[in-house]
């Protein structure tokens, strides 16, 4: 069953990465990315990270991918590009060699460590199965995220008003006539 | 009951490596800079799983959290990029990663 949920998810996953770089229109990518991140959602679940399968659904493909959009279809930038056209002519089989080799060399590297790496260290993750708590999984990481951890979670906040309030300083429209560097400011 | 394999951990994290991998790959070969930045998110996914995948092969809940905090500052990193981008776009439409090669406006 498992192994049925894993090749399904991977064909997801996979199909929608490859989609993202080889479509012409980003609307298209965007949707393509959706794939990905809802395969993504469906390994979280398998992996018994359940809280996070749901964030991944609300974040990613509720926020992030209609944030997407919503700057695809504001800006009108969704004329798609030529990708028959190849402007630097080694560009794309350079590309194509670094991303084998890349892949290669993490391969290699994961199938060598694969039995080095000892399992089983950490305290073990509460399963919902086991503990006949449903919100095992919600409770455990809530306990590790507010005692050990609760320090990076205040700057994390402090990191989201930053973002806010720098995008809107950064997307606001410039009261005067912008001479040159006025449209950034 | 027929016995088939299970995925192990080690098929996780060649999967994160390939997603990893061809992300990468994105980042090269795009020249528009949203697909780009959708090619970042591959990326920041791929390292995502294999951080689950970890946290359950070593039964610690610390992997999961961290993958919690990459998923805020993801968060912030497109609000941020798109504001550029969004930014740069209205001055000039149908720009390329290729014509902000100069940091003058």
């Amino acid at each position: 069953m498992e192994l049925f949920v894993f090749v399904l998810a991977s064909a997801m996953i996979l199909g929608g990465a490859v989609g993202v770089i080889v479509r012409n229109h980003p609307v298209h990518s965007a949707l393509s990315l959706v794939l990905t991140l809802f395969g993504v959602a469906v390994m979280f679940v398998s992996l018994e990270a359940h809280f996070l399968a749901a964030v991944q659904v609300i974040v990613y493909a509720g926020a992030i991918v209609v944030l997407f959009l919503f700057v695809i279809m504001l800006l009108g930038v969704d004329q798609s590009e030529n990708l028959m056209v190849e402007p630097i002519p080694v560009q794309r089989p350079l590309a194509l060699i670094v991303g084998v080799g890349l892949a290669g060399v993490l391969v290699t590297a994961i199938v060598q460590a694969r039995s080095a790496v000892q399992t089983g260290t950490g305290a073990g993750l509460d399963n919902a199965t086991q503990t006949g708590d449903h919100d095992s999984n919600v409770r455990q990481i809530a306990r590790s995220l507010f005692s050990d951890y609760v320090f990076a979670f205040e700057l994390v906040s402090v990191l989201l008003v930053v973002a806010v309030v720098g995008t809107v300083l950064l997307s606001r429209r410039p009261a005067r006539l912008p001479d040159d560097i006025g449209a950034t400011r | 009951m027929i016995a088939v394999a299970q995925p192990t951990t080690a098929w996780y994290l060649i999967l994160a490596a390939l997603l990893f991998s061809i992300g990468t790959v994105g980042v090269m070969v795009r020249r528009n800079p949203l697909v780009m930045f959708m090619c970042i998110e591959l990326m920041l996914n791929a390292v995502n799983l294999s951080f689950v995948a970890l946290a359950r092969d070593l039964g610690d809940i610390k992997g999961q959290t961290t993958v919690f905090f990459v998923m805020v500052v993801a968060a912030a990193e497109v609000v941020v990029g798109l504001g550029i981008i969004v930014a740069i776009l209205r001055r000039r439409p149908n720009a390329t990663a290729d014509d902000m090669a100069e940091l003058k406006g």
